[in-house]
């Protein structure tokens, strides 16, 4: 609920009146230059709307995706890096809009956890398969009474 | 009145699933046959309990009885009859409903076709579908309850989510659900046989149809709701690691590995324990999917029932059942010990590795999900985890899956060489570095994707042909269609996973997209099309406002399609949509979006070529025709000790 608020807050403070929502990417958006235009979508897909549920700037009709798309062309065209329009934005409105968690201090874990798990997965599956292969054959020992029998068979009995 | 006797025969049916859930238990323990029987009438009652509980909720629907505030709250008159009906899931209360009914579906039909089980491992488990029963059963009496009458019924309901209006949406819940609660099955038994101390090849050979119809049910479900965002979210995208999307992935995957460690079970006697705990956390999955879908705690675009208080019961029945049957397992699982003896290079070794893969994938998916709740938890860290990140750490393991996949399922049982299970997938390893070449001459330089994705698709098709004909051995292509039908199920499902690869890869690779404001019957070039917008007029529903625009496409002067997107506004719910216009086309989709009227004339509008769309759920549902073709396998038929028919496809009837 604090989200949410904090984000309605959010679209006041920069959008100012709320605009009808339209689609996505507008005609009036997009940039001259193909290259920049390119790393502008590029850098949208990475960004979360921060008031929509799980959409990117890119996908969103949201009056805020819009100004943020609008942001990222700003500074692109102003000779920004991606990284440094990509930190000017999360500076503003936090790791939230960040789909592409950092790898950093406990986020850490979050990118380790999938090849960690891999590896001691491997690792038992290798120790299981080893010993399948070590696994004692499936006969086991006869017991007396069978070797008797056995026996008498084979003596033509 | 009607609601009423719905609500009642819900109640009755909580009351058979508690007598289910003790009596033949006790039953099966003490040896006392009668008390084992019982469970299949009362699994019989339960169904028609609940279907006169589920048919009394549509009637309410159907006929806009207002009175009962779930029917208020989700439909109005004007709604056309298949989203008044489909309306009945279309909600927390009802769907919970549905789950509900298709458990005491499933339970039903393992008391119908069950009839070869021991008694007293049919008889436990009965008794566990039913204490899942239960749980629910409570969930929805106590917390979520559909039938609650309004003292003032109001003259109009507020109608369903235009966005959940829809032919395609109305089906993919019923199918995820067919799913999730079908490895309540794979649960079941796993529960049943920690309980009776014993698994072998004959349980496999029981558990393995359940998990597969599960499997083929959730296959259908997830592609059809990828498909719905498709056509339906208005850009075309069709996969979008949302927290809901991937709460029906994991149990998907988690039923991929099940469905071969099985194997291994049935024809080896190995990997019991494992299977035994992929079962249980595979249902487990779909339990967690459920919490996460009902609760909304992790945000998403799907939660449209927000509310803790079901969550943490929803969290409770999870701690019981996955809680309960890992205490089960720690105690029960040494008592399971392997009796196949194999090399680490045989189809044994290969299906513990497909099970590393699929596992760990599971895994990340997972963790990916739940890391925004654990990071805001223990670091306060409020963040998203999106597409960025699953793309880069799901993808590695499906790419060395489908590198091994054919060379594995080749490989013969015990023991085996590397070098001659290669042998046979020479023409195939050919044409797949055949067509890697056509991709990479075709896509101008950038790609590396299509490329990669590409080969190994073809790698995996052409892999599963090479195996077909291996089959066939010397008879040549005459013995091609008496091949036991497990081995065709295996090849069009692997074959099919193959052609999903492909389709993903090029789709991102190949896409154009073009937005721009276009002027009415001016034309504009998009790749090899021509397009131009005619007009755009007003096309009102019965329950909708629309614009509906006319764009004619033509390439080289020839028609290829006339497409009319629209831009909807439902009033009853203030809410704008947008109707993509799509041509279809085998090997690539036209996909056109209208935007607004321009203050200076002319429309915003969205073109995209999507080359291979189709093929991604044309893939996902060769997977499905595969799973179905080996479950009607004589060997199941026969397991099943039923001449009619094979237990799953009898539930595919429902």
């Amino acid at each position: 609920m604090t989200r949410l608020l904090r984000g309605l807050l959010l679209v006041l403070a920069l959008a100012g009146p709320l605009s009808v929502p339209a689609f996505a990417v507008q005609p009036d958006e997009v940039l001259e230059d193909a290259g920049l235009e390119a790393r502008a979508r590029e850098i949208s897909r990475k960004l979360r709307c921060p008031v929509c549920q799980g959409e990117t700037i890119d996908d969103s009709n949201a009056a805020i995706s819009r100004d943020l798309r609008l942001y990222v062309r700003e500074r692109l065209v102003a000779g920004d890096t991606d990284p440094e329009v990509i930190d000017n934005v999360v500076d503003r409105f936090g790791e939230f809009v960040l789909f592409e968690p950092r790898a950093t201090g406990s986020g850490l874990i979050l990118w380790l956890a999938g090849p960690l798990m891999a590896l001691i997965a491997a690792l038992v599956a290798w120790r299981f398969l080893r010993s399948r292969d070590r696994a004692p054959t499936e006969t086991p020992a006869l017991d007396a009474a069978e070797k008797k029998r056995l026996d008498e068979i084979m003596r033509g009995g | 009145m009607i609601a009423e006797y719905g609500h009642f025969a819900l109640i009755l049916a909580f009351a058979v699933a508690v007598y289910q859930m003790t009596v033949p238990m006790v039953g099966a323990a003490k040896g006392w046959q009668g008390w084992m029987d019982s469970a299949r009438p009362a699994a019989l009652a339960q169904l028609l309990l609940m279907a006169i509980s589920f048919g009394a909720l549509t009637v309410a629907f159907v006929t806009s009885d207002f009175s009962v505030s779930l029917v208020y709250e989700n439909s109005h008159t004007s709604k056309p009859l298949i989203y008044k009906i489909s309306g009945v899931w279309g909600n927390h209360e009802g769907s919970m409903l549905l789950w509900v009914l298709i458990l005491a579906l499933f339970g039903s039909a393992a008391a119908l076709f069950g009839g070869n089980l021991p008694p007293s491992l049919r008889a436990r488990v009965l008794g566990v579908q039913a204490a899942v029963s239960v749980a629910f059963y409570a969930f929805i009496i106590f917390t979520s309850n559909p039938f609650w009458r309004m003292g003032n019924p109001p003259f109009d309901g507020r109608d369903l989510n235009p966005l959940l209006q829809d032919p395609g949406l109305a089906f993919h819940p019923p199918f995820l659900y067919l799913g999730y609660v079908g490895l309540s099955m794979a649960f079941s038994f796993a529960v049943a046989a920690l309980i009776e101390g014993r698994v072998d090849a004959a349980w496999a050979r029981w558990v393995r149809p359940w998990t597969l119809a599960a499997w083929i049910f959730l296959t259908i479900g997830i592609a059809l709701g990828s498909w719905w965002a498709y056509y339906e979210l208005g850009w075309g995208g069709f996969w979008f690691w949302d927290p809901v999307e991937n709460a029906s992935f994991m149990p998907w995957l988690l039923a991929a590995a099940l469905l071969h460690s099985a194997i291994v079970v049935e024809k080896r006697e190995a990997l019991k324990s494992w299977t035994i705990l992929l079962a249980i956390m595979a249902f487990g999955f779909s339990l967690i999917g459920t919490f996460i879908v009902r609760s909304g705690v992790i945000t998403s675009v799907h939660s449209f029932a927000n509310d803790p208080e079901r969550g943490v019961f929803i969290l409770a029945i999870l701690a019981v059942f996955i809680g309960g049957a890992l205490t089960l397992y720690a105690f029960r699982a040494s008592a399971m010990t392997a009796k196949g003896v194999f090399a680490p290079l045989s189809r044994e070794g290969a299906l513990v590795l497909n099970n590393v893969l699929l596992a760990v994938a599971a895994f990340v998916v997972f963790i990916g999900t739940i890391w925004p709740l654990v990071a805001e938890m223990f670091w306060g860290r409020v963040l998203s985890v999106g597409p960025p990140f699953f793309d880069q750490a799901f993808t590695p393991f499906m790419i060395v899956l489908a590198i091994v996949l054919p060379v594995g399922s080749l490989m013969p049982w015990k023991r085996a060489t590397l070098a001659r299970s290669l042998r046979p997938l020479r023409e195939a390893l050919v044409l797949a570095a055949a067509v890697m070449a056509l991709v990479f001459a075709v896509s101008t330089g950038h790609s590396a994707l299509a490329v990669i994705g590409a080969g190994l698709g073809s790698w995996l098709v052409f892999g599963a042909f090479s195996e077909l004909w291996l089959r066939t051995g010397s008879a040549g292509a005459g013995r091609l269609l008496r091949l036991p039908r497990a081995d065709w199920g295996k090849a069009v499902a692997h074959a099919g996973l193959g052609v999903t690869f492909v389709a993903v890869a090029l789709i991102q690779a190949w896409q154009i997209e073009d937005v721009r404001v276009a002027e009415v019957d001016q034309p504009f070039q998009i790749g090899p099309y021509q397009m131009v917008l005619r007009s755009v007029d007003r096309n009102d529903g019965p329950n909708y406002l629309a614009q509906r625009a006319v764009v004619e496409v033509t390439r080289d002067g020839r028609d290829v399609a006339t497409l009319y997107p629209e831009k909807r506004v439902y009033p009853v719910q203030g809410m704008p949509t947008t109707e993509a216009a799509i041509d279809y086309g085998f090997w690539r989709d036209l996909y056109v979006v209208l935007g607004d009227e321009q203050p200076d004339g002319g429309w915003a509008l969205r073109t995209y070529v999507k080359p291979f769309a189709n093929w991604i759920w044309g893939g996902a549902m060769l997977m499905a025709l595969g799973g179905l073709i080996s479950l009607t396998d004589r060997r199941y038929r026969v397991a099943a000790g039923a001449r009619r028919a094979a237990p799953t496809t009898a539930v595919a009837a429902e």
